[in-house]
């Protein structure tokens, strides 16, 4: 008899264990890769969103795995797909779009958000954020992690230098003048990050003087033209001629330092750094557009959510779900409010969240103010390669090995050689 | 039966160096003479198309050239840093040991931890080095971001990096020379210069050929603290061939190139391994 109870007790136990086990394979795994490009804890962070959707969604359980910086995000990811077992999402940049596209990488989102409703959602962000998803009339990423270049400025030294810390520059000559004054002995008047990203900090200075730096379709880039010359040639002045900023190539890395440490009474970087700025500045510090020449300009920036391609139906409608839920105006603001990335639409300005963040630090709004000024970020077919040249050509100009009009045209010839195969 | 104990002993290593040597080197040199696939684009067989290319792609020619300088500005500095070091810790110091660890630990710790660190001694304005420059009244140095002064920056961090490494080869041959020379040298009443010159120098002249090939590999296979110091910045001017290599392969996604320059670097290597066995081994008189 015992026997018996042991063995029917034994036959529940599989029983129950088979379907337990069949119920858990139900769960949707997803593995998402991330990148992290300004300091700050963003794993923490991503981390606490993602149990957030955990929650709501039982079914679906997604392992968000930090891999490294954007360029290492897209080298793993692509490695990933060589040997066969790619992530079901990453966010990655927006600018990456031709290369994943090119490597069969993807599938463009609006080939799954397909519902009326779903359209509603894809046209609900900032147009100009859409700008580096859309190719081939398809939306092909949705806008995640997204900044602009900010202007950055010690209101402490703007006093010592006996200028009004309401008032930043607004314009070249501004900037010029004033950061003449604002050049002391421990301090300088302005830096402006060239290693790294440098072509993105051109961009900027680019389309305050009226030119973008690529055609629509990706295929064609105008770095010789005369305004793009000019910009370069502004960039060298600046510590060149008007002696405000240091010779050389200024680190990326370590220009927030520089700013935190008063080395630099004014910086350019990115908005995602408005936070740890924020948090780290033992001074005064204020936030402003960046200075105009003909116009105002920025490129927009920073990484998009991707779905790929080596999906199952089901793992495709669960990655959409969390990218909704990712990008949702509460979470977008949430995760604005943390970082100091752009909330990612109008509707996400709205929530209670941001509104009341706002109150208490109106510099939040700057980096969406100057969406409307903005511009793509440099995206082309090939794009690593063009981008390298670019800032190269860049790199060149500013430590005076090259002419800012030779450096531009070297580039340009190389791009057109790249870029002719696609046309 | 014995020739198949004898293939046993052998396959293993056999196995392991087929799937992880000899199969990538083949793989390598027929991609070279392929075009990429993409979407857009098939395969494509291109012959000597991406050979040809190298001679025009000033990027490789700059990559080659910051090699040979890196070699030339590293190789003989760390090891006369080390024989030096090697020297010192070798006769009866006090403190000995905790001096020989000093020397030893750069080589420890892991090559990006240590360019992270270095990256804060280079930095301007609120790095050491400038720092300690301001002290003495002077304006710092942009070291990494100027191309004067990016490559030989990196060169210092390696020579500081490897010459511990290169010492423990010289400590062990110091401590197996001969005592009975030194001894008659004693007696004859030699000096400590002309006793370094006449016996310790040419007695560790394999030690120093073997170093020296190491140490050449080894600068052709630098390539780590370039991604925390400079990206191959400003504008190549620290891009060596092995960050060239792995940014066309993996940044411009393009493999059939890489491949070809990996050809490159492999060539390099062989003909260096073939001077270390080959023409080393017969030259320097091992007693």
């Amino acid at each position: 008899m015992v026997k018996r109870l042991k063995i029917a007790a034994l036959i529940c136990l599989l029983v129950v264990g088979f379907f337990s086990s069949a119920f858990a394979a139900k769960k949707t795994d997803l593995t998402m890769y991330y990148p992290v490009a300004v300091g700050g804890p963003i794993p923490k962070i991503i981390n606490s969103m993602v149990a957030d959707f955990e929650k709501e969604n039982p079914d679906i359980r997604i392992h968000a795995i930090y891999a490294g910086d954007y360029t290492d995000a897209k080298i793993k990811a692509l490695a990933a797909l060589k040997s066969g077992e790619p992530p079901q999402l990453a966010v990655l940049l927006s600018v990456n779009l031709y290369d994943l596209i090119e490597q069969n990488a993807i599938i463009p989102i609006s080939n799954i958000a397909k519902s009326k409703k779903d359209r509603k959602w894809l046209n609900s962000f900032f147009p100009v954020l859409m700008e580096n998803a859309t190719v081939f009339g398809k939306v092909w990423s949705v806008p995640f992690q997204r900044s602009t270049i900010l202007m950055y400025y010690n209101k402490n030294a703007f006093r010592k230098a006996g200028l009004d810390p309401g008032n930043p520059p607004q314009t070249w000559s501004e900037l010029v003048a004033e950061g003449k004054k604002l050049t002391t002995k421990n301090q300088w008047g302005l830096m402006i990050p060239s290693s790294g990203y440098p072509y993105w900090l051109f961009q900027a200075l680019a389309k305050e003087n009226g030119e973008v730096l690529m055609s629509k379709d990706g295929k064609k880039t105008f770095f010789d033209k005369n305004g793009v010359i000019e910009a370069l040639q502004f960039w060298y002045d600046l510590s060149h001629r008007y002696k405000i900023m240091p010779k050389g190539i200024i680190d990326w890395g370590t220009l927030r330092q520089n700013f935190l440490d008063g080395k630099t009474a004014i910086m350019l970087t990115s908005s995602g750094n408005l936070t740890p700025v924020r948090k780290n500045a033992k001074f005064d510090f204020g936030v402003a557009m960046l200075p105009a020449k003909k116009m105002r300009g920025t490129p927009t920036g920073g990484g998009n959510f991707y779905i790929f391609r080596k999906t199952s139906k089901k793992q495709r409608e669960a990655a959409l779900k969390f990218i909704k839920f990712m990008t949702s105006p509460e979470m977008s603001a949430v995760w604005s409010v943390k970082t100091g990335y752009i909330g990612t639409s109008e509707k996400a300005y709205q929530t209670k969240e941001l509104r009341d963040y706002i109150k208490k630090f109106p510099y939040a709004k700057i980096a969406k103010n100057q969406l409307k000024y903005a511009t793509a970020e440099l995206s082309t077919y090939q794009g690593a390669r063009i981008v390298r040249d670019l800032n190269n050509a860049i790199q060149a100009a500013l430590i005076g090995k090259k002419t800012s009009k030779k450096a531009l045209s070297d580039a340009q010839s190389e791009s057109e050689r790249i870029l002719k195969p696609y046309r | 039966m014995k020739r198949l104990y004898g293939w046993i002993f052998v396959l293993p290593a056999f196995i392991l160096l087929s799937v992880f040597t000899f199969y990538p080197i083949i793989a390598t040199l027929i991609d070279s003479f392929y075009s990429d696939k993409t979407i857009f684009r098939p395969r494509v067989f291109l012959g000597f198309e991406n050979y040809h290319h190298l001679l025009h792609d000033p990027v490789f020619i700059t990559t080659l050239l910051n090699n040979f300088l890196f070699a030339l500005g590293t190789v003989p500095a760390s090891i006369i840093l080390a024989l030096i070091m090697a020297l010192l810790v070798s006769q009866r110091t006090p403190a000995k040991g905790l001096i020989r660890l000093t020397y030893f630990t750069p080589t420890i710790l892991p090559m990006i931890a240590v360019a992270n660190i270095w990256l804060f001694f280079y930095t301007p304005q609120i790095g050491l080095f400038n720092k300690i420059i301001g002290l003495l009244g002077y304006t710092g140095i942009n070291w990494l971001g100027n191309p004067s002064t990016a490559l030989p920056s990196l060169m210092i961090l390696t020579i500081w990096k490897e010459a511990g490494f290169f010492m423990i080869f010289y400590l062990a041959a110091l401590q197996s020379l001969p005592k009975e020379l030194y001894e008659a040298a004693g007696i004859e009443g030699t000096s400590n210069w002309s006793c370094f010159w006449k016996i310790t120098f040419p007695l560790l002249m394999p030690t120093t050929f073997f170093i020296t090939i190491n140490a050449l590999i080894e600068a052709f296979r630098f390539v780590d603290p370039i991604f925390v110091l400079t990206k191959g910045g400003p504008d190549n001017a620290t891009n060596l061939l092995l960050y060239y290599i792995y940014e066309t392969a993996f940044s411009f996604l393009n493999h059939s190139y890489a491949a070809t320059l990996t050809v490159v670097l492999v060539l390099i290597l062989v003909v260096l391994s073939i001077i270390q066995f080959g023409v080393i081994e017969k030259r320097i008189h091992y007693q």
